[in-house]
């Protein structure tokens, strides 16, 4: 392969500068000693990160998102795994209706999904429940799931399968010991990858949330909209290092160019 | 042995049942609510009333007859348009330039370029409002460095929402073009190459054309994706520069006109439809004329 020219190259270094900067100025604005944005920052200084300990509405609210981030992605996994069994494997009719019904959060807008959920679920109660919330994310992060277990369904080799069921084992023994394991890297960066999705999911969010369940991107959107102030930098920056701690996990578990380019279905 | 329409029979509904949890979460929790949704865009809404649940199309005729709805649908239209063709314009090339790189720079940088989709966008989005406000770190420093006097307005404008949307969206582009890259043969280039084409001629004429439904479908993504963003309009144009999300958002949480609303994000959604069906429609027609 040749190489990219000296042209190239610059094209690249302007991409990455372009796709950095927002990044390294909301970092480089939290490490401020001031009382107020400034870049780059006149000396380094954690103080709007001990700041954050004074709010604790952003800390109940972290805690919100993370309880949230695992159990809809807990639940949509649950379900997604033997949907991507049955889909990725057989042909039966309804299957191409099913799968699109699964893909569909992808295509329909969000701001009309939030409308939706928040029209549903104050008719039957349960807006702003936490129970609501993780039900409409599961509905959201499914496809996501669906989409890197089916990829590491459909290319399965099913001798041993086979094997293990003519030695007697039973349909959830061979699932269990056998099919599981095969496919767990898939599921372990479907679950992962479904649990950042949550994590900062904001459009739908901000419909069915109420103050006591209010999560974090709701939280700084409302702040934001008020007021940019180094406080938002300082959680922002808390965001993008967790979020980038566990790139570090998908990476090293089943490779973020394979997450993210591998299923090209999107 | 059983006969085989009959095992046939088992795995077909075998297969069902495995699909059965998760068909129900999305009947309850899909399909219901947007019938709902539906619903709802043709009820009433009266400042002491509250919604009333009438039968009519009054929500979409104020929206179609509005010209201040036609400004904020062509408003977000335009919005998502030209940040699709930016997109394209700087993602393809990336796309390549990344497919050219030896593996080990590669997958640092394809961390750097698609890395960010992980992040939350409204933390993105935040990094833009403090490069791009009035006394913001793009305008500092362009007036210390004396190039301009006074700061160029970015924040709440059409413009600035473009250029955090291009942000937040290019690398949906950059996986589109590199996915398809991955699948035109390298040979075709290296013959290229051997019979003297230039590194452009060889971009424009050999790579270009075979990563073209790369190109076309992260557009599509693109702009569907642009077309009902929230956040970013939100943080970025607030209420002076309105796009339909944002209008729906208002109506829902602040007016209160949930029928509006909902009238509203009905008609968003069968714009977004009509233009993905339409367009697939034209790409199918061009491609077969190519390739058929």
């Amino acid at each position: 392969m040749t190489r990219n020219g000296p042209f190239a190259l610059l094209f690249n270094a302007l991409f990455v500068l372009f796709m950095a900067a927002p990044l390294v100025v909301v970092i480089g604005v939290s490490l401020t000693p001031e009382g107020f944005l400034e870049f780059p920052p006149s000396g380094i200084s954690l103080r709007w990160f001990r700041a954050i300990l004074d709010n604790p509405d952003f800390i109940e609210a972290g805690w919100t998102s993370l309880y949230l981030g695992v159990a809809a992605a807990s639940l949509s996994t649950a379900l997604a795994v033997p949907a991507a069994l049955a889909i990725g494997r057989r042909r039966f009719p309804g299957r191409d209706l099913l799968l699109a019904t699964f893909m569909s959060p992808l295509t329909v807008p969000t701001i009309v999904l939030g409308i939706a959920f928040l029209r549903f679920l104050s008719q039957i109660g349960l807006s702003g429940t936490f129970l609501g919330l993780t039900l409409c994310h599961a509905v959201i992060i499914t496809p996501f799931i669906l989409r890197l277990v089916l990829a590491s369904v459909t290319g399965l080799d099913r001798t041993v399968e086979k094997a293990a069921e003519s030695l007697g084992a039973s349909d959830f023994t061979v699932f269990r010991r056998i099919t599981l394991p095969m496919i767990m890297p898939g599921v372990v960066g479907g679950w992962v990858l479904a649990f950042i999705t949550s994590f900062d999911e904001l459009t739908v969010t901000v419909f069915i949330v109420n103050p006591s369940t209010t999560t974090l991107p709701v939280r700084l959107f409302n702040h934001i909209t008020q007021t940019t102030d180094p406080l938002v930098a300082s959680i922002s920056t808390v965001v993008i290092l967790f979020t980038v701690g566990l790139m570090f996990v998908i990476e090293r578990l089943y490779g973020l160019d394979r997450l993210l380019v591998g299923g090209e279905a999107r | 042995m059983a006969p085989a329409a009959a095992v046939d029979r088992e795995a077909r509904r075998r297969a069902w049942w495995l699909c059965a949890p998760a068909l129900a979460l999305f009947l309850a929790l899909m399909v219901v609510p947007l019938v709902m949704t539906f619903v709802l865009s043709f009820h009433s809404f009266g400042f002491y009333t509250g919604i009333e649940p009438t039968f009519g199309l009054h929500n979409y005729l104020d929206v179609l007859g509005d010209s201040y709805f036609h400004e904020i649908f062509a408003r977000t239209f335009g919005i998502a348009l030209v940040t699709t063709l930016l997109c394209a314009a700087i993602g393809t090339p990336e796309a390549y330039i990344l497919y050219r790189m030896r593996s080990r720079w590669r997958s640092a940088l394809l961390l750097v370029v698609i890395g960010p989709l992980l992040i939350s966008v409204v933390v993105r989005t935040l990094g833009w409002a403090i490069l791009m406000g009035n006394r913001g770190v793009i305008n500092t420093a362009l007036m210390n460095l004396e190039l301009i006097d006074r700061p160029i307005k970015m924040m709440y404008t059409p413009g600035g929402i473009v250029i955090a949307l291009v942000h937040v969206m290019v690398p949906f582009m950059v996986i589109a073009v590199w996915a398809a890259l991955h699948r035109q043969d390298p040979a075709t280039e290296q013959a290229a190459e051997s019979l003297g084409a230039g590194p452009l001629t060889i971009f424009f004429r050999v790579v270009l054309p075979q990563a073209m439904p790369g190109v076309l479908s992260g557009s599509l993504i693109v702009f569907s994706l642009s077309a009902s963003a929230f956040a970013t309009p939100a943080i970025l144009g607030g209420r002076r520069v309105k796009v339909v999300s944002t209008t729906v958002y208002d109506e829902f949480l602040n007016t209160l006109n949930w029928p509006l609303g909902a009238a509203i994000a009905i008609l968003l959604l069968v714009a977004v439809l009509l233009v993905m069906v339409s367009y697939n429609r034209v790409v199918e027609r061009r491609f077969s004329q190519v390739f058929g």
